[in-house]
């Protein structure tokens, strides 16, 4: 490689390099204003309300629909294993401390990640390429208040929720799952699955999706607020939306389990 | 439709009004473009300036430094006595509330209907007014801009003219003391251009506003200006009515009116 293309392939991985501590810059001011703003007055509780409806009760048939298969899907593809090892009975206390743990919790966020955050991202990418963002601000609206802090708030908040009734969908899946081959009535399945779930397996489980939830918002908000003139950007926000997203949901799984390590 | 009533071109005189907005020396760059190069001008009480310029001469841009959208790199910009050059957002937002802006498209909120657009402003600006005056207030910006019958209508319902009539509607609802148009006119066809240009006429009348009109559209300057001001590269190169611009010798003033 003669010395030129070595520069040239240096000077690229520097620009790269500096858009993308750029933008965790930019993210990191844009997440500082959204905890300036959330602790003035004058809250915009309807809209709040709205993105409520909007981001959580809308998710409910696509959340449904999932976590009732993963509840199936797992309880079906374990049984085999289980029942090789003579430890069928073991079925459901494992499905539903897997769903509760680790699985409900980051599927929901990444369902919720692919249809909020890129909702949003596009959203408010085409109100900004629109110039209605614009149009709040000249009225002397706050458009980071009405738009970002009541949508944030929402995610912030919902997809908690969201995971909480996944739970229950999942490990009614897993029930359904364990009757194909088995008899076993819905009180002794869920009172097996409770059995064996402790505090310490839900407490970490449901604290870490408030975080999903913030980033969900967080970044979905930052791409369509941050989006370029031009409708090509539209599309921009709300894929990189999702992409960001599901990427800072593992991280942050990652960063949660971790953490919950030290307990035990 | 009903139409709003058309002033048959009769323009307010300013000759002995205050000068209540004020650009000095203002730069602007984006990277190595220079595009406001030193801008200066001022606007009396009650005047329509229309500021004509090519595209991307940074006529859109200079609308913009005046309502803080865009911050200047460089010079002053006095409103109401106010340079909001130094102002933080909150202060901005008190000279805001007391100029209108109108989008090239309009810029109305997509997921609300007429009425909702023209409600949210109105109840932002004045959180106490009661619903009976949120009405009337509403229906009388329709009126004035001739479109009552739309009220219900989403914005994907309305054709061009249409949405900037209701884009005009909703900022004469919080009473502005001073209107900045950015090209109204464009995108709309002959008969609907004049429409707007006599609206905006209409409305400096009834609302005794002064506006800032950013045009490429002759036919717009004619009807509306008191005076014009035409940008070229960063700064305005000549000044006057429109009958003494169209007699300019300079040439490059003059293919403005041919």
């Amino acid at each position: 490689m003669n010395s030129s293309a070595k520069i040239i392939k240096v000077s690229i991985v520097k620009t790269y390099l500096k858009n993308i501590f750029e933008d965790i810059g930019k993210a990191t001011l844009f997440a500082t204003r959204f905890f300036k703003e959330v602790v003035k007055t004058s809250f915009e509780f309807k809209e709040f309300l709205w993105q409520c409806y909007a981001i959580g009760y809308k998710s409910l048939p696509i959340v449904s629909i999932t976590a009732f298969i993963m509840g199936l899907v797992l309880t079906i593809q374990s049984r085999p294993t289980m029942a090789k090892f003579g430890a069928e009975s073991w079925l459901p206390s494992m499905v539903g401390l897997s769903l509760i743990r680790e699985i409900v919790p980051v599927i929901t966020a990444l369902i919720c990640a692919g249809k909020i955050a890129s909702g949003i991202g596009a959203e408010l990418g085409s109100m900004k390429v629109t110039e209605q963002i614009d149009a709040m601000e000249v009225s002397a609206i706050n458009p980071y208040k009405y738009l970002v802090v009541t949508r944030i708030m929402a995610t912030t908040i919902m997809i908690p929720i969201l995971v909480i009734y996944a739970d229950f969908i999942g490990v009614f899946g897993g029930y359904i799952g364990y009757n194909i081959h088995e008899n076993m009535g819905f009180y002794r399945y869920f009172s097996n699955v409770l059995e064996h779930l402790e505090f310490l397996d839900i407490l970490p489980a449901i604290v870490k999706t408030f975080f999903f939830g913030f980033a969900i918002g967080l970044v979905g908000c930052y791409k369509g607020f941050n989006a370029e003139n031009g409708t090509e950007s539209v599309g921009k926000a709300a894929n990189t939306a999702v992409v960001t997203a599901s990427l800072s949901i593992f991280i942050l799984d990652m960063i949660a389990v971790q953490i919950t390590d030290l307990f035990y | 439709m009903t139409q709003a009533k058309p002033l048959k071109n009769k323009k307010t005189t300013t000759d002995s009004a205050e000068t209540i907005l004020e650009l000095k020396n203002v730069c602007k760059s984006f990277g190595d473009n220079d595009v406001l190069k030193g801008l200066n001008l001022s606007v009396k009480k009650g005047e329509n300036l229309v500021i004509l310029g090519r595209s991307g001469s940074g006529k859109s841009i200079a609308i913009k430094c005046l309502v803080g959208l865009i911050h200047v790199d460089e010079g002053e910009i006095k409103i109401f006595g106010t340079d909001i050059t130094e102002l933080r957002n909150d202060d901005l937002n008190d000279i805001r509330v007391r100029i209108g802006f109108l989008f090239q498209n309009g810029a109305l909120y997509d997921s609300m209907t007429v009425r909702q657009n023209l409600e949210f402003t109105l109840k932002h600006h004045s959180p106490n007014v009661s619903s009976a005056e949120v009405d009337e207030a509403i229906l009388e910006a329709l009126e004035s801009v001739g479109l009552e019958e739309a009220i219900d209508k989403m914005p994907s319902e309305l054709s061009g003219g249409m949405r900037k009539r209701i884009g005009l509607a909703r900022t004469i609802i919080i009473k502005p003391e001073i209107i900045l148009y950015d090209e109204p006119t464009t995108g709309l066809d002959a008969i609907t251009s004049r429409e707007i240009s006599e609206l905006i006429l209409y409305v400096q009348k009834k609302y005794k506003t002064t506006s800032i009109i950013i045009t490429h559209d002759m036919a717009c300057a004619k009807i509306t200006a008191n005076r014009i001001m035409i940008l070229k590269d960063g700064v305005i190169c000549a000044e006057g009515s429109y009958a003494e611009l169209e007699k300019s010798e300079d040439e490059w003033v003059r293919s403005f009116f041919i």
